[in-house]
């Protein structure tokens, strides 16, 4: 009944946004609309049909799906840290309305000012808002740290829309993943509120409270910390993040990152549904993993103590889990032939550890080795093609 | 007469915008990412990049006769050195902090391709008075757009306009902060590419 109607007005309303109507200019803003609750207007009428109607909408309603878990277990964990550290009440509800009051307005943030520049564009270059920024103003709060100013992350966000996609050209275009250009720009324009150890926790302030700043170091901080002799296995035991804590993801950081876990259950369902490629997030894991133990082997009494670490750790601890599931695999900035996909992943791996052990300025190294390999997948697609080129038989 | 007065006009004129060296050229870049972190550097390169290239057109188009063929980038060089040189010199007698702030900035100026460009293609085969008009619109021209990143660099990464506080202090009470970014070079980069950005969406209008 509701739709019957909501239809009817759609269709009795479509001449004003046509060609001569009085409302030309938000005609963008009218077929989004539209394919929000129906199907799209034009729709391929003649042969040859595709055997999936698997779409731009589709595809990114999989990823806002898979990304679901991760945002809500977020939600909880930036409401559960705050909690703890303003000795508050920890019971689940407590906790989870706590994060919704701290992650919602990131959210709408994201949402309100990233549709303004789609729109925008949509309407000034006359083609319509496409779906993949649902994606990119889901992941773009989910990269950043809780506590951080929502002027702040407007602007971040609108850098991310604008130059690292709407100046290429809009959606399908963008060299590098807009989520995370947006958060590269936060973190080199706003060090202080993106990095430190007073970031991550959302502090309460009561009456008869002084402390508004607190030093929860995320687990990948104090890893930086340790001395050459000492293991980081047990420097985090110590502080309480066992190899089960990190997996799970109750501990600071990132609003999205924590969890290893639900990143992986997002990544199988991605992969499952064929929409995130496992190859990239494969070959990911096993440079991680080769690296790691590379280091292990070379690693020597005097060397950092991040050397001799599990390489296990390096793949729960930080955000990796969350950028090799959900920002590595991103299908316009990762390379389009299949088999560069695991060079590309496996870099990624690579690149992120070679950041974390030996860049002490950075603690994460995801985000660079992220958007480093989305500059290098146009080449590695150029050689692969030109490798196939050159098993066919010339001139047959 | 009225012709030549429209070619002059034209000559002094269109580096400002039209064809401007950094704009639409893409020339000069190296400099403009290195000495706009501050205004009152950008200001006096702009300066001194304007009289290199005003005196260096001049001397050019006077010996323009002269300088035979084969070795004009060689005479070109000389030339342009000795303005560098003096520029520097000026520099450091009479602004000796800016001076090491631009550091060997000024000296680069050499390598300007503003300057070779500029002798090479206009220099070489017009009048001196004409050269030196466009000497002086391509120097204005580079300058400008120099200031104008400058402008937006210094305000957004330091809150400072040539070194006087310009924003308020109830703004960073209430959260604001320098935006760190715009001290770093790439910033610059992302900076020109807006205004070339700007500049032609107005000019196909």
């Amino acid at each position: 009944m509701f739709f019957e109607k909501l239809k009817k007005a759609f269709d009795n309303n479509r001449k004003h946004f046509r060609d001569s109507g009085k409302l030309k200019s938000m005609y963008p803003l009218f077929v989004a609309l539209e394919a929000f609750f129906f199907t799209s207007e034009n729709v391929t009428k003649d042969q040859p049909h595709v055997r999936d109607s698997i779409d731009l909408k589709r595809f990114m309603s999989f990823v806002v799906i898979a990304l679901l878990p991760t945002f809500f277990f977020g939600i909880y964990n930036a409401g559960f840290q705050s909690n703890l550290v303003s000795g508050l009440s920890l019971g689940f509800w407590a906790a989870f309305s706590k994060g919704l009051i701290i992650v919602l307005p990131l959210v709408l943030v994201s949402y309100s000012v990233g549709f303004f520049w789609e729109i925008l564009f949509a309407s000034i270059r006359k083609h319509n808002i496409s779906e993949g920024f649902l994606v990119t103003g889901l992941l773009f709060p989910m990269t950043l740290p809780p506590t951080v100013p929502l002027w702040q992350a407007a602007l971040g966000i609108s850098f991310g829309v604008v130059i690292g996609k709407e100046i290429f050209g809009g959606t399908g275009r963008n060299l590098l993943n807009p989520a995370l250009t947006g958060r590269a720009f936060l973190f080199f324009a706003y060090p202080a509120k993106m990095t430190g150890n007073s970031v991550w926790t959302v502090v309460s302030k009561l009456k008869d409270q002084t402390v508004d700043i607190v030093s929860g170091a995320t687990p990948l901080a104090l890893t930086a910390l340790a001395g050459t002799n000492e293991k980081i296995e047990v420097l985090l035991a110590q502080k309480g993040y066992g190899f089960f804590r990190l997996f799970t993801g109750i501990y600071p950081g990132s609003i999205g990152e924590t969890s290893a876990m639900l990143c992986i259950a997002g990544a199988v369902f991605l992969m499952v549904t064929g929409v995130a490629s496992y190859r990239i997030i494969l070959g990911g894991v096993i440079g991680v993993l080769s690296t790691g133990y590379l280091l292990n082997m070379v690693a020597g009494e005097s060397s950092a103590a991040w050397f001799s670490l599990n390489p296990f750790y390096h793949l729960v601890m930080g955000g990796f889990a969350f950028g090799i599931s959900f920002m590595a695999t991103d299908p316009v900035s990762a390379p389009g032939m299949e088999n560069v996909k695991w060079v590309y992943g496996f870099a990624i791996g690579v690149l992120t550890v070679l950041i974390r052990v030996f860049n002490p300025a950075f603690a994460e190294g995801v985000m660079m080795a992220i958007l480093f390999m989305n500059l290098f997948s146009p080449l590695l697609d150029y050689v692969e093609i030109k490798l196939r080129l050159k098993k066919r038989i010339p001139n047959v | 007469m009225k012709k030549t007065e429209s070619k002059t006009l034209k000559v002094l004129l269109d580096p400002l915008w039209k064809n401007n060296p950094i704009m639409v050229q893409i020339l000069g870049i190296c400099s403009s990412l290195a000495v706009t972190v501050q205004l009152k550097t950008a200001i006096v390169m702009a300066i001194a990049l304007t009289m290199v290239v005003a005196f260096s057109n001049l001397a050019v188009s006077v010996l323009r006769n002269v300088i035979p063929r084969n070795i004009r980038i060689i005479a070109e060089l000389c030339i342009v050195a000795t303005l560098v040189i003096i520029a520097d010199e000026l520099l450091k007698a009479f602004m000796y902090d800016i001076s090491k702030q631009l550091s060997v900035f000024v000296g680069l100026i050499i390598t300007n391709c503003i300057v070779m460009g500029r002798a090479e293609s206009f220099a070489l085969a017009n009048p001196p008075i004409l050269s030196f008009l466009d000497g002086i619109g391509n120097g204005v021209g580079y300058g400008s757009v120099l200031i104008a990143v400058a402008f937006i660099r210094e305000l957004l990464g330091s809150g400072t306009l040539l070194g006087f506080d310009v924003v308020p202090r109830i703004f960073y009470l209430s959260g604001y902060e320098n935006m760190g970014f715009m001290l770093l070079a790439p910033a610059a980069f992302i900076i020109i590419g807006l205004l070339v950005w700007l500049q032609r969406t107005l000019l196909n209008k």
